[in-house]
């Protein structure tokens, strides 16, 4: 954390130099920018992954010495890693951030969605209840997120600012088209725009960024000795009781690191010895693996992103 | 890293799916899960080889139709360089699919099927990478493979369209010629064995040889105030810094500037990127500027170099491709979004509709249809700071806002 610090309070040195220019870096504050300026009631989605980590990073930058002009919203499920919740409170601690919090387990108590049962039960549907309800709650025009479109391939049909209705729902057919840098925010009252900042970045782009900027993450992305079980040839974690294992899947410690952090109960671990950052840069310069490979949500069906995404999911 | 992005437009049916996954699939940029997932769709369809579109082609509709409706955007990168290509369907009913890629685009990929020769759509690749001035134009001449890798009917090809740049109001756009197998993997990143009498680049090296510089043009520089940072702490109580993006050239400290539509003059006191003070900063830098004296500045306001000023007006005539399904007509009222600017305007006139196919232009009646072009007069409720689309891309193009659904129905290219 204190490499968050040491940059704010940082003395300005007097550089004699031409600003080299990073084009992603670049296009995500000018984003970050239009979106304090066009909307009222902005929001960054916090999920403590490493995207959204990056998120508050490039608005430190887009808004220094202000503070970030805006809220973060973490939509928690209950079935996060304990390490994701605790750095999240560190970060927030640290940069002076407001945070909102909404459960997935309050939009259950209410009746609002019913858990899933079985051997693939996730509350990865579920938040997207609990996502619109807290965008009306606090009647949020724009919600900031680190989806990036190299992802998945709905996502890379998304738009920089991507309108929803007042459901929530995304008219893939019917999207706005954006040409050179010009961000159309304009909407109706009770719509809102989904804002993806780091929409043409890709995996290794986010990683060679955190590497250079030496942003710290949570410890889940490093390399570490988990007690584990094998299912459809993915490794998942047999130390938190959200996920489902069955009596003859046996657990067995391995030395792994996670690539996403979604839920547990829908992100698998990749067997790695990657404990730094540029040990995970270099393993993902020649992985032959997908990082939503070992997402689960992902692979209900082919369309399963676009179908979510209709719904109002990120 | 280096950014380079990359429009291409076509059908399936001319190998540019093959052509972009050949991409991918030879700089190792496609993962084995996705060839997985590619291999299993392509199974189920019953094809007996990769169909590279089903990767590329994002949603159900896409997929079940075998077209590529909307831009898709993918990704990948060699040591050197990151790669967007920015991908469009061909047909004359997706233009305003086209003209969108092709704005956030420095290079065109156009393709042409070395059986069939220059067509129809080879015509309205063309002219779209024309109009909006995209440097470099790369023709690659496909599927050599099925005419011998012959030699003459690459040089009738080029020659034809030769005759189709001739129509080019863009002198300095840089055509090159590559003949290539996008199957076979001829000369999109390795050099073809097959085509020994062919001595130029790959598809690949030639993108590797391009600098941004090469590919940018916005020689004048602005900077289109987007929001003003004051934090009202104590360490920096005085702080007043604006906020933007430089769109071409580059500023300096030091230098005399007048804002827009003040024209009032001051000079730059410092240019911050994040907590770090610069001399200088170029064109693409998104910075936060501070002035010597106190001047009253806004959204929406302009700092330009006072030896270099736009023009200040409110009549403008632009050449507009129209991406709404109600049409545009005389007298109907439309925000203009332009840099940080948005100003309502007013359709004054629409000249005529100019032909996709280099063939002229033809009465427009007052209306512009879906993805048609035309030459259109504007009157403006307040003058906004502009150059010409020829001068200055970036400001010299705006996008026509809906008052009444808020779609962005149109971009016109300032004449």
């Amino acid at each position: 954390m204190e490499t968050l610090l040491k940059d704010i309070g940082a003395t300005i040195n007097q550089e004699t130099q031409t600003l080299q220019v990073n084009e992603l870096e670049n296009e995500a504050i000018y984003i970050f920018r239009e979106v304090a300026a066009q909307f009222e009631r902005p929001v960054l989605l916090f999920s403590g992954g490493k995207d959204s980590i990056t998120l508050v990073r490039l608005a430190q930058k887009a808004f220094w010495p202000a503070k970030i002009p805006f809220p973060l919203l973490h939509i928690d499920t209950g079935h996060n890693f304990p390490e994701t919740i605790e750095f999240r409170d560190r970060l927030v601690d640290e940069l002076g951030l407001e945070l909102i919090v909404r459960h997935v387990q309050d939009s259950i108590n209410q009746g609002k969605v019913v858990e899933e049962t079985g051997k693939y039960a996730s509350r990865n549907i579920l938040q997207t209840t609990t996502l619109l309800d807290a965008i009306e709650e606090f009647k949020f025009d724009a919600c900031i997120g680190g989806a990036r479109r190299d992802e998945e391939k709905a996502r890379a049909k998304e738009r920089i600012f991507s309108v929803r209705d007042d459901f929530g729902q995304w008219d893939e057919k019917n999207q706005r088209p954006e040409l050179f840098d010009m961000l159309n925010g304009t909407i109706e009252l009770g719509q809102n725009v989904r804002v993806f900042p780091i929409s043409n970045w890709t995996e290794l782009d986010v990683w060679s960024y955190i590497l250079k900027e030496q942003i710290e993450i949570p410890s889940i992305y490093f390399a570490h000795k988990r007690h584990t079980f094998l299912r459809d040839g993915l490794i998942w974690s047999a130390q938190d009781e959200v996920v489902f294992r069955a009596k003859e899947e046996a657990v067995k410690e391995r030395t792994v690191r996670f690539r996403t952090v979604g839920d547990m109960s829908c992100t698998a671990a990749v067997e790695s010895d990657a404990d730094t950052i540029e040990k995970v840069v270099a393993e993902i310069r020649i992985s032959k693996i997908s990082e939503r490979g070992a997402r689960i949500d992902d692979k209900r069906s082919e369309a399963a992103m676009e179908k979510r995404k209709q719904q109002g999911y990120f | 890293m280096e950014v380079l992005k990359i429009a291409t437009a076509g059908s399936v049916d001319d190998g540019k799916s093959t052509l972009i996954g050949r991409l991918l699939y030879d700089t190792n940029s496609l993962t084995d899960d996705k060839i997985e997932a590619i291999k299993n769709s392509s199974q189920k369809r019953g094809y007996d080889y990769l169909d590279f579109s089903l990767a590329t082609d994002g949603l159900v509709a896409e997929r079940e139709q075998g077209i590529t409706i909307d831009v898709a955007h993918i990704y990948f990168s060699t040591s050197n360089k990151s790669y967007i290509i920015a991908d469009t369907p061909g047909h004359v009913e997706y233009t305003r699919n086209m003209v969108t890629g092709a704005s956030t685009s420095q290079v065109a990929i156009i393709l042409i099927d070395a059986r069939k020769g220059v067509i129809e759509q080879t015509y309205r690749h063309f002219f779209i990478n024309n109009l909006l001035r995209i440097k470099d134009v790369i023709v690659a001449i496909n599927k050599m493979d099925l005419v011998g890798y012959d030699q003459s009917v690459f040089e009738d090809i080029k020659q034809n369209f030769e005759k189709l740049n001739k129509n080019s109001t863009y002198s300095e756009q840089n055509v090159s010629y590559i003949p290539v197998s996008a199957l076979k993997g001829d000369n999109i990143v390795e050099k073809s064995n097959e085509m020994a009498w062919y001595q130029g680049e790959t598809i690949l090296q030639h993108l590797e040889n391009l600098h941004t510089e090469d590919v940018s043009e916005e020689r004048q520089s602005r900077f289109s105030v987007q929001t003003v940072i004051r934090p009202k702490t104590d360490e920096f109580h005085d702080f007043r810094g604006f906020a933007g993006k430089i769109n071409g050239g580059s500023f300096r400290v030091g230098d005399e500037i007048t804002v827009l539509p003040s024209m009032t003059t001051s000079m730059i006191k410092s240019i911050y990127f994040y907590d770090k003070m610069f001399q200088e900063a170029k064109a693409g830098s998104s910075v936060t500027i501070l002035l010597e004296d106190e001047i009253n500045i806004a959204r929406g306001d302009m700092l330009v170099k006072s030896d270099e000023l736009p023009k200040v007006e409110k009549d403008l005539t632009a050449t507009v491709c129209w991406m709404d399904s109600k049409h545009l007509k005389s007298g109907a009222k439309y925000w203009v979004q332009h840099n940080t600017n948005k100003v309502l305007s007013k359709i004054t006139a629409i000249d005529n509709v100019i032909a996709t196919d280099f063939s002229g232009s033809k009465e427009a009646n007052n209306k512009l249809a879906l993805n048609e072009i035309g030459e259109v007069k504007l009157k403006l409720a307040k003058p906004i700071f502009h150059d010409t689309y020829v001068s200055n891309k970036s400001n010299g193009a705006f996008i026509l806002i809906d008052e009444h659904t808020n779609a962005t129905a149109g971009v016109g290219f300032i004449n």
